[in-house]
């Protein structure tokens, strides 16, 4: 999802070098469902896992203003203006948010932003692709926020305490935005022939790279296991990619759209829908960083980072002057 | 943890308590990084209360808290678990006496 570059990752050696005991109580925390704090003891991989997914996680949301900052000057409307500016601030409040869990473990919100913009840290794949239409920021919302909730109400039960908090704020943020994107696609598709044209355009473009941020089926994902058994994650990738697909079928259908997936099913026997085959090429070609937006959005990031030192030495040299003055007042 | 690559300082890290309504104690909410104080009160009210969540806000320097460390746990809360007369139900009153 928005972790999609994990690396799988439990060195073998460190693990034998961690006190047996120590491991074993930790697992036993994990299992009757006890949640970890910063402080407490935890296994090196347990802590890299953590920094790697939440950091990636904090990245998403942050370049995810992007796509969408890219339509709230040209908003049809006062109303779709104000709910898109609200939406996009919320995002930069959820990297925030997960900044600020990732540094519990340690690891400094700067090094995380270093990675980020020297191209060593990965994001997820959906936002390298680009908004052509505002169809697309009704898209967005449905699909994209959609398909994040799936992933991040899971998450709100993760064994690491401060990422489980800040998960829970997250969720309770992310329904306004699934609906005003699902608000914006009704509206498109009760409007006039070449609005209802637009918003299925979007569908079709949009369709199959959200089904991609579940990330790499269950057969070929190295590091489900060990994240599921320290209950970071509690579904696989198909799990919640078949969850997902079930619930936006139907709202799909309701919109009078068609799913651009000539092999789109309902399966009787299971009760779900089944979905043809996913170009895992394309994902991957995404995810090394050939996706058609990869560039501009880092770019992006890296020029904003610029435009800004000006401010943060601003602030820092004015709270230097306060503190000073503060400390001459009391010495006098 | 490996030194940021960057030139510019760290920005301090601050937590953030909110009072969600009167009668209620301020509650930890997350932290936040600021320059000082005043920017910190405004980047807490950006970041946490865009939707009604609080009356009140504190912001306190993260660096200013002293924890307890839970390795600890056992010396400094397992006391109190053994002094179960400190709880109510230790004490026996009869029924006939009503409710006490
Ligand atoms: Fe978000
Ligand atoms: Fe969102």
């Amino acid at each position: 999802m928005y972790t999609q570059g994990l690396a799988s990752g439990v060195d073998t050696n460190e693990r034998q070098l961690e006190d047996a005991a120590l491991l074993q109580r930790f697992q036993e925390r994990i299992d009757a469902e006890e949640r970890i704090e910063p402080n407490d003891w935890m296994p090196e991989a347990y802590r890299r896992t953590l920094v790697r997914q939440i950091s990636q996680h904090a990245h998403s949301e942050i370049i995810g203003m992007q796509p969408e900052g890219n339509w709230i000057t040209r908003a049809p409307s006062l109303r779709r203006k104000a709910a898109l500016l609200a939406k996009v601030q919320d995002e930069c409040g959820h990297g925030l948010y997960l900044y600020a869990a990732a540094e519990t473990l340690g690891v400094a919100r700067e090094e995380m932003v270093d990675q980020l913009l020297a191209g060593k840290a990965k994001y997820s794949s959906i936002f390298n692709y680009p908004t052509l239409t505002w169809a697309d920021i009704g898209a967005i919302g449905w699909l994209v926020d959609g398909a994040a909730i799936m992933n991040q109400i899971p998450l709100c039960r993760c064994s690491y305490g401060p990422y489980a908090r800040a998960m829970i704020r997250v969720c309770k943020e992310e329904s306004f935005h699934q609906r005003q994107g699902y608000e914006i696609m009704l509206t498109l598709c009760r409007g006039t022939a070449e609005q209802k044209e637009m918003a299925q355009d979007a569908l079709n473009r949009w369709w199959w790279p959200c089904l991609m941020m579940f990330g790499p089926p269950d057969s070929a994902s190295q590091h489900t296991d060990t994240s599921t058994r320290w209950k970071i994650k509690r579904f696989t990738n198909d799990e919640l990619r078949r969850k997902f697909v079930d619930a936006t079928v139907p709202q799909a259908h309701f919109l009078g759209l068609t799913v651009p997936d000539p092999e789109l099913r309902f399966d009787e026997a299971t009760g779900h829908w089944v979905h043809g085959a996913i170009d895992w090429d394309e994902f991957k070609q995404v995810v090394a960083g050939n996706g058609p937006c990869n560039t501009q959005r880092l770019e992006r990031r890296r020029r904003t980072e610029q435009d800004g030192a000006w401010v943060r030495a601003a602030a820092r040299a004015f709270a230097e002057k306060e503190k000073s003055h503060r400390n001459a007042a009391a010495a006098a | 943890m490996t030194e940021p690559t960057r030139t510019e300082a760290a920005i301090p890290l601050w937590e953030v308590f909110i009072r969600a309504r009167n009668g209620l104690a301020h509650k930890h909410v997350g932290s936040l990084h600021a320059p000082d104080a005043t920017l910190a009160l405004q980047a807490a009210r950006d970041l946490y209360t865009r939707r009604g969540e609080g009356l009140s806000i504190w912001v306190v320097p993260s660096a200013a808290i002293t924890a307890s460390d839970p390795a600890e746990k056992g010396m400094m809360f397992e006391p109190t678990a053994s002094k179960i007369y400190r709880h109510p139900t230790f004490y026996e009153i009869p029924d006939e006496v009503g409710h006490m």
